[in-house]
């Protein structure tokens, strides 16, 4: 099982390198844009998969994130600068909005956070004087790195490919770590995990926080992707677009945010073979999807796996691996 | 700013009326989530939807009555009968999440379907009643905005003597105050849980045909709808019916008298921070009963 799976990741990984050598430039642009909203949804399924906390404000850091970096680097600030100002300040508003979930649960949550995707679309909208309102924000130049410029949409894309990669790679730590089981305490049993001994406080504005940097980061690398960004994109469209990608790929598994972003990126796309009813046909499959693997992609796999387990070797019960559920 | 007080009025009276509204729409939507936990994400789009069916019944001939019975019928069958069997039953098992996604989709699928298969232009529709302009104490009150609040008022009242003066409306109280229970006291409960959906068929109906004319009918009309409708029924109180008519009615009038007020530019953050100001102080919502914790 282990075999398989780093086999997987490694043929994954070649194809996510090989791909924008066969692609046209809009092609490129796409996978560009699962790569960085995988970052975002990665951020999401650890504040929503791991630590159980429903968070419809996703999207709203994206756009804090986008919006961030774009303006730092109006005002003159290196790239890099930006990019970890944009992802720091997301750290600091996620902690913040977490206060509301030491006081409230699951869809009261939501809604908490649902407010506050919306009202950051109102400000992003309104406060022109900062964000030019509904004119946006254009010609967001793409970064120079150490004299190697991404201005070329297959180098903006490795370039993103290898910030998702270090990403990924820290969360998948994190989540091997004590905090990470932290998470999956309070997801599993808040009040067990209290009275265990774990500051469920603090982990629960962590998973806030750090969920929502991911999502600034994404951010961060969603405004030179597409060099124009306003208000409308960050509105709750987009929060809502990143919790189906969590749910669809597999809630509280690592890999699920990969699956669901590529799912809700492409698939609408492969739907325009539909014409006209490209939207249509994508909802209609996403509600198919919802009804027949509700755990996700992954977790319905899981499912499967474990089920081809127990019947090849039926005595020895199931004991360790990610706990499944919600 | 200083408004007059003929002005105070009209705004307090075309507040009441849209907010009689909503609080249709936030009532069906709390009575979904009481008996059957599903968030109905689509709750807008459903709103939306019935103002399209009585659009083509008219363009078959049928007079405006004759159409709106039309449009009632083909919601509660559609946005009722079909919407619990297909989306919601199978996922029910599941939790509140996969639901939530699913309907999240299912407004997507609803608005491209009015969109591709009626119109994206605007509909005018007809009005209940002719629009005359009544002058009471300097106040323009118009007939039609009167005529939207005794229709909706009425719904609301007759809805609240079918919940609670009828053994139908008690038992489906029971249902979702405790299924468990209710069932054993030998209550249908699936039926009173489908009941409820039709209930919401009929609320959305009428709700779509009290606000299109002032909306118009437009396949993107369920966006802002669904989300008031949803923030109505928070700061009411989720859990209860008569916290949807009091979140509805208060954002109708808030929405209307902080746009003269105030500032229009954020007349859509007002309700979203008397939102989170009840979130904190008082989750359960304004009216509504505490919801107790498992451990």
């Amino acid at each position: 099982m282990n075999r398989l799976g780093a086999v997987l990741i490694v043929i994954v990984a070649l194809c996510a390198v090989g791909l924008p050598f066969f692609l046209k430039p809009f092609g490129v642009y796409l996978i560009s844009m699962w790569v960085v909203l995988t970052i975002a949804a990665i951020g999401l399924n650890l504040t929503l998969g791991y630590a159980g906390q429903v968070s419809l404000a996703q999207g709203a850091f994206v756009g804090i994130g986008a919006y961030a970096a774009a303006l730092l680097m109006q005002a003159g600030w290196p790239y890099p600068a930006a990019f970890v100002s944009a992802g720091l300040l997301c750290f600091a508003v996620g902690w913040i909005l977490g206060y509301p979930a030491l006081r409230v649960q699951h869809h009261y949550l939501a809604f908490v956070t649902l407010a506050f995707t919306t009202l950051v679309f109102l400000v992003l909208r309104n406060e022109e004087w900062l964000t030019h309102g509904i004119y946006g924000i254009g010609s967001i130049a793409r970064p120079t790195l150490f004299g190697w410029s991404t201005n070329n949409p297959r180098a903006f894309y490795f370039f993103s490919l290898g910030m998702l990669t270090l990403l990924a790679a820290g969360t998948w730590w994190m989540l091997r770590s004590p905090w990470g089981r932290a998470f999956v305490a309070l997801r599993e049993n808040s009040v067990r995990a209290l009275s265990l001994g774990l500051d469920t406080r603090r982990y629960t504005l962590m998973a806030f926080a750090i969920g929502s940097m991911l999502g600034g980061l994404s951010g961060a690398l969603y405004a030179p992707l597409v060099q124009f960004i306003e208000p409308n994109s960050f509105a709750l469209g987009l929060s809502f677009n990143l919790l189906l990608m969590v749910i669809v790929g597999g809630s509280g598994k690592f890999f699920g945010p990969f699956l669901g972003a590529l799912i809700a990126v492409l698939l609408p796309e492969w739907m325009r073979i539909a014409e006209g009813y490209y939207l249509i046909t994508y909802a209609a499959l996403i509600m198919v999807m919802m009804a027949f693997c509700p755990y996700g992609v992954l977790g319905m796999v899981e499912r499967a796996l474990k089920a081809a387990a127990v019947r090849r070797d039926p005595p020895m019960p199931a004991v360790h691996g990610e706990a499944t559920g919600s | 700013m200083r408004v007059p007080m003929a002005s105070f009025i009209q705004l307090l009276v075309s507040g009441l009326a849209t907010g009689a509204i909503y609080a249709l729409i936030a009532v069906g939507f709390t009575l979904l989530w009481q008996t059957s936990q599903t968030i109905n994400f689509a709750q807008g789009e459903f709103v939306m939807l019935p103002a399209f069916f009585i659009l083509a019944a008219m363009n078959f001939g049928a007079p405006f009555w004759l159409a709106a019975l039309v449009g009632i019928v083909l919601s509660v069958l559609v946005l009722g009968v079909v919407f619990k069997l297909i989306i919601v039953d199978p996922m029910l098992k599941h939790g509140v999440l996969p639901l939530v996604i699913s309907t999240i989709a299912l407004s997507l699928f609803l608005k491209e379907a009015a969109k591709d298969f009626y119109s994206s232009q605007a509909q005018p529709f007809p009005t209940l009643v002719p629009a005359v302009d009544l002058h009471i104490f300097d106040a323009v009150i118009s007939t039609d905005s009167l005529a939207v609040l005794a229709v909706a008022v009425a719904t609301v009242v007759a809805l609240h003597l079918l919940l609670h003066k009828t053994r139908l409306g008690r038992s489906m109280q029971a249902t979702a105050q405790n299924p468990t229970l209710a069932r054993i006291l030998g209550i249908p409960v699936r039926r009173m849980v489908l009941y409820t959906f039709l209930i919401n068929g009929v609320l959305v109906a009428i709700a779509s045909i009290l606000i299109s004319p002032i909306y118009l009918a437009k396949f993107t009309n369920g966006e802002t709808l669904g989300m008031t409708a949803f923030l109505a029924a928070i700061i009411g109180g989720f859990n209860q019916v008569r916290g949807a008519i009091l979140g509805g009615v208060i954002l109708g009038i808030l929405d209307n008298l902080s746009a003269a007020y105030i500032s229009s530019q954020y007349r859509g953050a007002f309700p979203l921070l008397i939102l989170i100001a009840v979130i904190l102080l008082r989750p359960q919502g304004l009216l509504g009963r505490i919801e107790e914790r498992t451990v």
